[in-house]
This record gives structure tokens, sequence and C-alpha cells, in this order.
């Protein structure tokens, strides 16, 4: 159970190592936060289980912090991307679909 | 061991999130490097418990998590439409 425990929390780590090299090197609001939400989330969730793995007296609270993670990033994460949109952030110039100009002008033109 | 892949992997991502902090050009750069930065930190607080073995971390790690949470909403709201 202890080495199932570590395997998993490293894998986590790798993650959030990997989410924050997004972050670091994405061209764009909307691509960082992208990186910083999926990876980030699926990086503390396995952080946290594999914690609650190794000591198993602990895995009721970890449990609690991971499904809480779970539930609250990608909520944060979307109302940042929103305030991003609406306050005019533009699109770094190799995006090729906007969808939310798109939704404009079909109903200027309606 | 393992304890040294651990922290070295997530000190090198919070210092890639606080390199973004410092360089990104717009509000809304900063604001998603710090909400990044605080998820790391909350497996951090984590791992931590982990290596000390004291349990109160994981309190400490829960109440970041919704502190950072109420957080990442009020800034959305204020890069929005003010306050």
């Amino acid at each position: 159970m202890e080495l199932t425990g570590t395997i998993v929390a490293v894998v986590g780590t790798v993650f959030l190592f990997l989410g924050s090299l997004g972050i670091f090197r994405l061209p764009d609001v909307y691509n960082r936060l992208q990186a910083g939400t999926k990876c980030t989330t699926l990086g503390a969730f396995l952080t946290v289980i594999g914690v609650g793995l190794m000591n198993p007296a602990w895995f009721a609270k970890a449990l609690l912090i991971a499904v809480f993670i779970l539930l609250t990033n990608p909520i944060s994460s979307h109302a940042l991307g929103r305030a991003a949109q609406k306050s005019g952030v533009p699109l770094w110039k190799g995006s090729v679909v906007d969808q939310t100009e798109d939704f404009k002008k079909a109903k200027q033109t309606e | 061991m393992t304890h040294i892949i651990w922290l070295s992997l997530i000190g090198a991502g919070i210092v890639l999130c606080l390199l973004r902090l410092f360089r990104g050009p717009s509000a809304a750069d900063r604001a998603v490097a710090v909400d990044t930065s605080a998820t790391v930190t909350t497996a951090l607080l984590v791992l931590l418990g982990a290596v000390f073995k004291r349990y109160v971390y994981l309190d400490v790690a829960l109440v970041y998590a919704v502190l950072t949470f109420i957080g990442a909403v009020a800034i959305a709201r204020y890069l929005e439409r003010g306050l």
C-alpha cells in the first residue's frame, strides 16, 4: 500500500510540474488556463489520493480535499476565463476559431 | 529519495508560475498564474504533512483550498465588472 501511494503521488507531482510548465510556455490567456486547469486538477487529485493511500488513517480527509479540488477548480477557472473574455483580452494571433465572435455576428445579422 | 523528487518537481512548478506572474502582460494572466500556483501549494501542503508525519497539515490544506477558491471567484468578478 505504501509503494502504491508513493507511485501515485510521484505521478501526481509530474502532472503538477507539467501544468506549471504550460502556464509558463503557452502563448495566450486561454491556452494557459486550459493547461493550468486540467493538468493541475489531475495532479493535485493524484497527489492527495497518494498521500491518503500511504497513510490509511488519513484517507477520509485526503478524499475530502481531493473531491473539493475536483469540484471547485473547474468553477474558478471558468470564472477567470469568462472574466478575461469580458474584459477584452485578445486571442493569440494563431487562433483560428472564436465562437463568441461568430455568435455575436450571427445575432446582429438576424 | 522520493521526498527529493516530490519537492523538487513542485518547487520547479511554483517557480515557473511565479515567473509567469512577473511577466504576464495583462491582469488576467496574473490571476491565472496565482490560481494555478495556489492549487500546487495545496498539494505541497498535503505532501509536507506526509513528509513530517503531521496530521494537522491536511486541515491547513483544506482551509487553503477553500480560501483560494473564494479569492479566485472574487478576482474574476472584479475583472468582469468592477467591485
